[in-house]
């Protein structure tokens, strides 16, 4: 889950089916995992695909699936979502057992982290119960032995009865061997998985239970225990046919029986953790606990989080300008060359318009504005992801959400939408509870995705940069601040949420907070480069360059003395004055519902359409149009304002009525922002005005 | 033994404790217990976050946050 193709956009609703979908010879071999033990890295290595990664658990909600060729063998790969359990009824732990047991995987690779086996072990000895087709791997090795954390790899195998493979999937150790011994298990290799053996009663009772789940899938004894435990919900079919057996005998009570079940398994985790592992230097933790306690300090916790977010947003704003001005120059130069091209005189000048002056101008317009922003600030807001720094800021901001009667996972998803507010959207699925599931999904509009970042960078660097003292400082604070506003409007919708339409109180939370890990410099680039740039970019171009032909068409096509645009936009003149802004912007956020990437190319075509033409671009003439068409600080301001507060996009709302199966919730997540907009914009505008601060 | 017992939000940083008892309704004593939680499960309180709830402990190897009122549910006795 996560910012490509795949999750973002039109795909991140999409649901993977539960069972088995291999072509006829494929093999299918299941992903899982505890959450956040790389599962989705050993993936991407495998297939060669961009699932998205980081570090923090939950990314993956649903089964993404890959294929991969091994020794002319074809294998479909599926990944499931991070469980630490089977047992237990959260969506992500449902979509994982079902699949595993029912799906009837060819082979079941868990991926577990070498640092942290013990609580790894746990979900390895429930698979071992569903499935004898079993690889261990064991991922992260690099980490374990930078920590000298030694694991004893045949004892291991011995102790477990299945293969165990060591890999470290961020740089393909290991994963030859990986794959090897899956095409090994595909093909029928026998293993003797451990099973874990339980009290004296309980194995009375599944011995008596079982011969009523005999050949039904995973196994009669897993069915029996689950049977045991009262987990009736586990079972395939609540209508199996089968008389409820008596357990009445022996003062046997459900729960009692779960706790024995839970208990011998984590002991035996345990155990065998004890006889495997030796940690030669038990201050391993040492490091990563000096840095924990200083990021989650009282004092300077908060700062820190502004701080580093700051940073981000300076080295973005600082680095983005020089390279906007080169990338302009060299794509109008290549206008020019475009322009002079003789066989434009064989065709009719309206054509010239549309492609040269409509089209190509706003490709070349959206590259050279929003690439070089993103190109920085992608990579370094990914090394932050990658280091394991957003589980902690989800840890120092949940009191908050407790306090909004949130979920504290709503932080996470929170996060989730700074990257793509579709993908946040379908996030919400790992909060349990339908009302607070609802409240994370109405708030997410609320932080800047991906298409609105570079919206308030742009407008921070070209407005709030430049003839301003202190100009880097105040854009980074601008920009900053736009993001505090959007986390504090997440805290007080969800609050007014939960006091009114959603009332309730907020239900348990259990957060892991992951090791550091040491983020992989290139990577980091390569992947948010492909991964989020290009495909950021690449959305606002394909999006972009049909909208320079109808932008174009409207600025051209005169009715009754004026060009359509001219017309729409002083439609929007009165309101857009009220709200300290113009027709035209609000004109480009209504044309911007497909995708937000597209707010600055309409406002671009739109100004340049309308008489001043621009022959170069870049963040300096941005700056220049901006300003030839009326803008002052508070239009600037109230841009930023708008880019936070307004409708979802298109892709959004599409996929908050697929989540939430309701026309209602989709209107309201629809109107709250907009509102909210309509009334900050209006308020602001209208205390700049009366305090002599800008011009009506 | 007769040592001090406590619910697990009131342990102080630094400190471990041992799980005596967990007092959760079944569906939250499911999720505490497929952290590890199990008795006997030793626990060492480790961080509190800017406003001191949660606060993260070391549960078998990981560090988990847990909100207040879930960590009171868990009864540890200190050694």
């Amino acid at each position: 889950m996560g910012l490509t193709k795949q999750s973002t956009g039109i795909g991140a609703g999409r649901d993977y089916s539960i069972y088995r979908s291999g072509a006829p010879g494929e093999k299918v071999v299941a992903l899982a995992g505890n959450p956040n033990t790389g599962k989705s890295t050993v993936f991407n290595s495998l297939t060669g695909m961009n699932q998205h990664t980081g570090n923090w658990p939950g990314k993956t909600v649903t089964n993404a699936q890959g294929r991969y060729q091994f020794d002319g063998d074809k294998f479909l790969l599926v990944d499931l979502p991070g469980t630490y359990s089977l047992l237990a009824t959260s969506v992500e732990e449902e979509v994982a057992r079902d699949f595993l047991c029912f799906g009837k995987p060819d082979v079941t690779v868990v991926v577990a982290d070498a640092t942290c086996l013990e609580r790894n072990l746990n979900l390895v000895l429930q698979i071992l119960e569903v499935t004898d087709r079993v690889v261990l791997c064991l991922n992260l090795m690099d980490e374990a032995r930078r920590k000298k954390i030694r694991v004893a790899l045949d004892r291991l195998e011995e102790e477990l009865g299945v293969p165990v493979v060591e890999t470290n999937a961020r740089n393909g150790e290991g994963l030859e061997g990986l794959k090897e011994t899956i095409a090994k298990m595909a093909a029928g290799w026998v293993s003797t998985p451990r099973q874990v053996k339980y009290c004296a009663e309980v194995e009375k009772l599944v011995a008596k239970l079982s011969p009523l789940f005999a050949g039904l899938a995973p196994n009669n004894r897993w069915l029996s225990l689950r049977y045991a435990a009262g987990e009736t919900r586990v079972l395939p079919t609540p209508g199996l046919g089968i008389a409820p057996p008596d357990l009445a005998e022996k003062n046997w009570a459900p729960e009692i029986c779960r706790d024995r079940i839970v208990t011998a398994i984590v002991e035996e985790a345990e155990g065998i953790y004890r006889r495997v592992v030796k940690v030669e230097n038990d201050r391993h933790h040492a490091l990563d606990r000096k840095i924990d306690r200083l990021l989650t300090s009282r004092a300077l916790g908060v700062p820190i989080m502004l701080g580093l977010l700051g940073l981000v947003f300076w080295l973005t704003i600082k680095g983005a300008n020089y390279p906007s001005q080169l990338i302009a120059s060299l794509l109008f130069g290549l206008e020019d060359w475009l322009a002079g091209l003789g066989f434009w005189h064989l065709l009719p000048p309206w054509l010239f318009g549309i492609l040269v002056q409509g089209m190509y101008r706003t490709l070349a317009w959206v590259v050279s504005v929003m690439l070089p922003p993103m190109a920085i600030f992608f990579p370094l807001f990914t090394l932050l992801e990658d280091l394991g720094y957003l589980p902690r800021v989800a840890f120092n901001l949940d009191h908050y959400f407790k306090k909004a009667c949130a979920h504290g996972k709503q932080a996470l998803t929170m996060c989730m939408g700074f990257g793509c507010n579709a993908a946040g959207v379908v996030a919400c699925r790992i909060i349990d509870s339908p009302r607070e599931r609802l409240i994370a999904t109405i708030t997410n509009n609320f932080v800047p995705c991906n298409g609105r970042f570079p919206l308030l960078i742009v407008m921070a660097s070209a407005f709030l940069a430049v003839g301003v003292p202190l100009g880097g400082g105040a854009a980074v604070l601008s920009v900053l601040a736009t993001v505090v506003i959007g986390v504090a409007a997440t805290l007080a919708v969800s609050w007014g949420l939960s006091k009114t339409i959603l009332r309730g109180l907020p239900s348990s939370f259990t957060l892991e907070l992951p090791p550091y890990r040491r983020p992989q410099v290139g990577k980091v680039l390569v992947r948010s480069a492909f991964d989020r740039t290009l495909f950021v970019l690449g959305r606002a171009a394909a999006v972009a360059a049909p909208a320079g032909i109808v932008i174009w068409l409207m600025a051209n096509v005169t009715v009754s003395g004026a060009s359509f645009l001219a017309h729409g936009a002083g439609l929007f003149q009165p309101l857009g004055r009220l709200m300290g802004l113009d027709g035209v912007i609000l004109m480009s956020f209504l044309l911007g519902l497909p995708a937000n990437e597209i707010v600055i190319p309409v406002l671009i075509m739109s100004y340049t359409a309308s008489g001043t033409m621009q022959d170069m671009a870049g963040l300096v003439h941005f700056r220049q149009l901006l300003l030839a068409n009326g803008w002052t600080w508070l239009t600037a301001v109230n841009t930023m304002l708008l880019a936070l507060f307004h409708f979802p996009c298109a892709t959004t709302l599409w996929t908050i009525r697929k989540e939430t199966q309701s026309l209602k919730w989709t209107w309201i997540s629809f109107l709250i922002p907009t509102l909210a907009g309509i009334i900050i914009c209006t308020a602001v505008a209208a205390v700049a005005r009366l305090l002599g601060l800008a011009p009506y | 033994m007769n040592a001090k017992t406590m619910p697990l939000n009131c342990l102080p940083l630094g400190r471990v404790g041992v799980v005596r008892e967990l007092l959760a309704g079944a569906e939250q004593q499911r999720r505490l217990l497929d952290l590890g939680l199990v008795k006997g499960t030793a626990v060492e309180a480790v961080l509190k976050s800017p406003a001191g709830d949660p606060k993260a402990f070391q549960i078998r190897g990981a560090l988990i946050a847990l909100r207040n009122g879930e960590a009171r549910q868990v009864l540890v006795g200190l050694q």
